[in-house]
């Protein structure tokens, strides 16, 4: 199979694999990593051929471009002689056409005068077309990859620009230029790449739990999917001064895309078969093609469920009338994260159509013993596991795909494990003792 | 909130959600909309299989509007070249450049134009009302009933 350049970015290192993985699976592409490295942003992968390249990045958030490989090497000498080895298939075809050359180094750079001199050395290519530098015909880019603070690169490559990729969206969806955001919306560029991981497409139902200011479920309709969410402070969804969530999707010519918001809570939802009454079995059938979540860790946001703290309230009993009060607020208590988490596989695992997918962010610490385990659950396989670290804690999105029943280890499908009882908040959230 | 929505939503009660009674909840002085929407026809071919027919049906006599069909339509009838075979993804981008039949559009109207506004949802089994407003429906309970 051919091999191609892949530019990433040069941030959030451990996304971009997964990415790349989910978008190959989405268009139903066989790809296969030749090489990479976290600390490079030049990635070599073969393909079928160069429509699947186009196919494969057309969405892709965390590179700017996919580039057929026309040669690549340590030095420019073996650059020059892998190039010479290139079949002239390769070029025939681009004999007269325009073209243009530019050259992208990664931790170096050359005087223009140097560079010069490295696109001339290509001059024995047969190119007899015009120069443009505006939209050629044919982009070929020189790439180089230096080692930090060394004097020349340590790998060269040349590829011809296949397609670009689906960066610009970043942009467009800048928290900055949202009119209706919270403290605790997710970056866009990451709330997008989410939405990859989680496969969302055209004619795909999404669902968010905890949808806030709705950062999620548009990024889901940015790829085409329908998004649906839920959150217990209905504030949020329902927003002020003709900020609110569909006001999100109108910006973004988004609004058919937004099937509905309710508010609720995940502990008792109203959501179709998410309970399992019949020993964790579903009993309706499946509905959501994926759900995207960042739920509430109890540190800037708080974590509460419906219920009473325990201890407090017993004298209120005789306020239930008040609950026919078009202002009834229902009380809330504090719940635990790691319980939270248990609560939204098994709900996953009950809502999901068959390899539907749960993309989910949950945070760490980075340092400490309090290291929270990746939790599991036998209908629900790891997909990737990616890593955004912070300076004393980290977070990790999480991606999961719903098994086929057929595959699922029924032995493994235990009752709905006891967490630790506590009445405040810093007891039931060991994450929150840091 | 959308006809399809109440579709996928029961009573929030744990006692209720294990009978049948409390699926699907029953709106009660709703006050219907139409707010149109881009057709999307692959999502309603493939949300399709995965609507409670009946619930549907029951809905739509319950509000007053036209009745349904006795069972579900094929997905094949959405679209008016009718060779879309099984439910695989792949197919389903052919079947979205194909013509959409009437009925098509009549479920777009019914699941995702029509929405109601405001209004209560009755769970038919203890009876609990849950308040829409503006849209927007709220399941939380209150302290005695979680």
């Amino acid at each position: 199979m051919p091999e191609y350049l892949v530019r990433l970015v040069q941030v959030h290192e451990s996304f971009r694999k997964a990415e790349l993985e989910a978008l190959a699976e989405l268009a139903g592409i066989e790809m296969e990593f030749i090489s990479y490295s976290e600390d490079s942003p030049f990635c070599i992968i073969s393909l079928p051929s160069s429509d699947a390249a186009a196919r494969l990045i057309t969405r892709s958030i965390l590179s700017q471009g996919i580039y057929e490989l026309w040669g690549h090497g340590p030095t420019y000498a073996a650059l020059h002689t892998s190039l010479r080895g290139l079949s002239p298939e390769k070029w025939s075809p681009h004999r007269t056409s325009s073209f243009r050359f530019t050259l992208d180094s990664f931790q170096g750079s050359l005087s223009p005068a140097a560079q010069r001199a490295i696109i001339e050395s290509f001059s024995y290519l047969p190119l007899d077309g015009p120069i443009r530098m505006k939209s050629p015909t044919l982009d070929l880019c020189v790439f180089e990859a230096y080692e930090l603070h060394a004097a020349s690169p340590r790998s060269v490559y040349l590829g011809a620009l296949v397609a670009g990729s689906g960066r610009a969206a970043k942009t467009t969806f800048d928290l900055k230029k949202r009119h209706y955001i919270s403290t605790t919306s997710m970056d866009a560029e990451l709330a997008l790449v989410t939405a990859n991981l989680a496969l969302a497409a055209p004619g795909r139902l999404f669902y968010d739990p905890f949808m806030g200011t709705g950062g999620f479920p548009v990024a889901a309709a940015h790829f085409g999917a329908v998004g649906l969410g839920s959150d217990i402070d209905g504030r949020s969804i329902r927003g002020k001064g003709g900020r609110d969530v569909r006001g999100n999707f109108r910006q973004y010519g988004l609004e058919g895309l937004y099937l509905d918001g309710f508010i609720s809570d995940l502990t008792n939802s109203p959501v179709r078969g998410c309970m399992g009454e019949n020993g964790g079995e579903r009993e309706r059938g499946a509905w959501l093609d994926g759900i995207v979540c960042d739920p509430p860790y109890g540190v800037r946001e708080g974590l509460k469920v419906l219920g009473l703290k325990e201890g407090r309230g017993e004298g209120r009993k005789d306020l239930t009338p008040n609950i026919r009060e078009p202002g009834y607020i229902p009380p809330k208590r504090p719940y635990s994260f790691t319980a939270l988490l248990d609560d939204i596989l098994h709900f996953a695992s009950l809502t999901l159509v068959e390899n539907g997918r749960l993309a989910m962010w949950m945070p760490t610490a980075n340092d400490e013993d309090i290291e929270l385990a990746i939790p599991t659950h036998p209908c629900l396989k790891v997909v990737s596991v990616c890593v955004q670290p912070f300076n004393k804690w980290s977070r990790r999105l999480l991606t999961y795909r719903r098994l086929p029943d057929s595959e699922v280890d029924r032995s493994q499908l235990i009752p709905k494990r006891e967490h630790g009882a506590g009445i405040h908040a810093d007891e039931l959230n060991d994450f929150r003792r840091k | 909130m959308k006809i399809l929505t109440l579709n996928f939503l029961t009573c929030a009660r744990k006692a209720c959600k294990a009978t049948n009674a409390a699926f699907p909840l029953h709106p009660r002085d709703a006050e219907l909309e139409i707010v149109e929407t881009d057709l999307n026809p692959l999502f309603i071919r493939n949300i399709l299989p995965r609507i409670e027919w009946d619930a549907l049906r029951e809905i739509c006599v319950e509000l007053g509007l036209p009745t349904l069909p006795d069972a579900a339509p094929e997905p094949a009838a959405l679209f008016a070249e009718p060779i879309v075979p099984a439910d695989t993804m792949q197919d389903a981008d052919e079947g979205a450049e194909k013509q959409p039949t009437q009925l098509l559009q009549d479920l777009h109207r019914l699941l995702l134009e029509t929405t109601i506004a405001t209004g209560k949802l009755v769970c038919g089994n203890c009876g609990h009302e849950y308040a829409v407003k503006e849209g927007i429906a709220n399941f939380l309970l209150p302290s005695h009933l979680v």
